[in-house]
């Protein structure tokens, strides 16, 4: 008993360091969520200020900024899960179906590749390949008339989302991908002998044996993709917003920056960004409970 | 019939996803050496043409370039120490039974990767404890990811047999000596899982020194290479202290060029170490992630 008191203070050290960073960087903001209620003063820090109730909100959401910010976060957000999400379900599946080991490995290695490329290396290629004078991509597409000849990529507002949903895939699919093949090597090689001595061909196997297998694990990662719906990534948005796109590509995250940051309006844009975190965790709530009645499998 | 058919549409996604993916990342290296006016018409298609290192010529004389590799090694060598430093032990104490306070940390933990006090309170958070514009910042920041911690822990609780434990326990092994001697070197599989996460976490990073730093002898690789490849403050005018040579020296057709050789000069160094690290992936990751 005393050997297991003495162990427990040991466990305490080893986690309290984990456990300050957390209070402190993490909590710490937290705390500081107040400015979005006060009237931030320079002087007096995380807590002065004059209590300014909803102010800063009403603000926000009268702002000819609200509905654009919000929708257009919304619709980059919608068609990344839409599209990216079953992608790397595909991938995985035809991963797992490839039997020459050798093969399997190769493309495996490319797949994971992109994943390595920075945000600003990203965006940097595709400006360079979607260039309307000289970029290789550019050039395919319009060869083979999958886009209309007389469009530039890079600056017409309707290009911004396919370019930033599809070059996401790009860059993410085969990644993703890995948790999927991981759970489909779970699955037991009796299984699939016993589809097919039940006559079950290979389409049947994926949709009665690989897809159910999985299936714990796509409802996860989709509960957790639905958390971060509004929070669509700052870096790649940010980097390739330019004022011909501005009007489809500020989404809350970069306005956030843009009047918090660089205006320094601190209480508006801790406001802003509070609205953006409650949005978030109400979808994440949202989808954790739907998950949960129609499959039992949650996160909490 | 039907099997047959499968096997088809496995091959015909397998050759489509893997030239989709695989051709760009080839096209930039064949660029990166090949004559850029070539490149422009369009007659660099599968080989390289008119070979020369110009870009990587100019690069290897930029000053900004070496002193943003400098930065980004040292954040990420020093940064991912820290990480590993912080989370492992944590890790370790969050999966051992005995330790009843876990049941009220973990949550505590978890709920981080959800809510957030957002970028202006962490910001001023920040400016407070004066580390802004300083390189603690990049080292500090981010120390322990949930998720990362989360997929350690679940590795501790599922791969180490407690018989190990009890048996270490009789011998009077303390919990640091138990960690340090039998936990850590059993566990190399998942620790160069999470090693590469942060490691290319810090490389990549580009949002917090563009907000916490502002000096230029601190910034990372990623803000010069923005500097470089994304605003149209060519290379012309800030390379020419470095180069030695006038800004109107750097012709227009060459940017290009200077640009496929950045993007490579900056993203090799990840995929040299990536191939050492690979076997290990499917394993950590679905160890946590499943179930995380």
């Amino acid at each position: 008993m005393k050997s297991m008191q003495k162990g427990n203070y040991q466990l305490w050290i080893l986690v309290l360091p984990a456990l300050i960073y957390i209070a402190v960087f993490a909590y710490g903001p937290m705390y500081g969520i107040q400015l979005a209620f006060r009237d931030f003063d320079f002087s007096k820090g995380f807590t002065g200020g004059d209590w300014a109730g909803f102010k800063y909100f009403e603000q926000y959401f009268n702002s000819p900024m609200f509905w654009p910010t919000l929708r257009n976060t919304f619709v980059i957000a919608f068609f990344s899960i839409l599209l990216g999400f079953p992608m790397p379900i595909l991938l995985a599946l035809v991963i797992n179906s490839i039997k020459n080991n050798k093969y399997k490995r190769i493309l495996q290695t490319t797949v994971y590749m992109p994943y390595f490329i920075s945000t600003v290396v990203m965006v940097a290629l595709l400006q360079i390949l979607l260039s309307p004078s000289t970029g290789v991509l550019d050039l395919f597409l319009k060869t083979f008339h999958l886009v209309p000849a007389d469009v530039n990529l890079l600056g017409n507002p309707s290009a911004f989302v396919p370019v930033y949903v599809l070059s996401g895939i790009w860059q993410v699919c085969g990644w993703n991908s890995i948790i999927f093949i991981a759970a489909l090597s779970t699955v037991e090689t009796q299984l699939y002998d016993a589809a097919k001595i039940d006559g079950a061909n290979r389409w049947q196997i994926v949709w009665n044996v690989e897809i159910p297998a999985i299936m714990p694990t796509i409802i996860i990662l989709l509960i957790l993709n639905m958390g971060s719906m509004l929070s669509v990534g700052f870096e790649k948005t940010f980097l390739m917003q330019n004022s011909l796109n501005k009007p489809v590509s500020e989404v809350i995250s970069t306005y956030v920056f843009n009047v918090g940051v660089k205006s320094n309006q601190y209480s508006f844009g801790s406001a802003v960004g509070l609205f953006n975190t409650v949005v978030n965790f109400m979808f994440l709530m949202l989808a954790n409970s739907v998950a949960k009645k129609s499959s039992n499998i949650s996160l909490m | 019939m039907a099997d047959r058919l499968y096997r088809l549409v496995v091959i015909v996604i397998s050759i489509f996803t893997f030239v989709v993916i695989a051709y760009p990342l080839y096209f930039i290296v064949i660029a990166s050496f090949s004559n850029s006016t070539m490149v422009n018409q369009g007659d660099v298609i599968f080989f390289p043409k008119g070979i020369n290192f110009y870009g990587y010529e100019k690069i290897f004389v930029d000053s900004r370039i070496w002193q943003g590799y400098l930065n980004t090694i040292i954040y990420t060598v020093f940064g991912t120490l820290l990480n590993l430093v912080v989370t492992i032990p944590a890790a370790y104490s969050l999966s051992r039974r005995e330790f009843r306070a876990r049941k009220v940390i973990m949550p505590l933990f978890v709920f981080t990767m959800y809510f957030s006090g957002g970028m202006i309170p962490t910001y001023l958070l920040f400016r407070d404890l004066h580390l802004l514009n300083t390189p603690w910042v990049m080292i500090i920041n981010g120390a322990v990811s949930v998720y990362n911690l989360i997929i350690t822990r679940t590795f501790f609780e599922s791969s180490i047999p407690d018989d190990l434990h009890e048996a270490a326990l009789l011998d009077g092994c303390s919990h640091f000596r138990y960690l340090a001697s039998v936990v850590t070197p059993l566990s190399k599989a998942v620790i160069s899982v999470i090693a590469l996460y942060y490691a290319v976490g810090h490389w990549n990073d580009f949002f917090n020194p563009l907000l916490y730093l502002n000096s230029d002898h601190l910034q990372p690789l990623q803000i010069i290479l923005r500097n470089i490849l994304l605003s149209n403050q060519a290379f012309a005018d800030g390379a020419g202290s470095g180069a030695g040579a006038g800004a109107g020296s750097y012709a227009q057709q060459y940017a290009d060029q200077i640009k496929f050789a950045v993007i490579i000069v900056s993203t090799v160094p990840l995929l040299v170490v990536y191939p050492f690290i690979q076997k290990y992936f499917e394993k950590g990751v679905m160890i946590g992630a499943v179930k995380g």
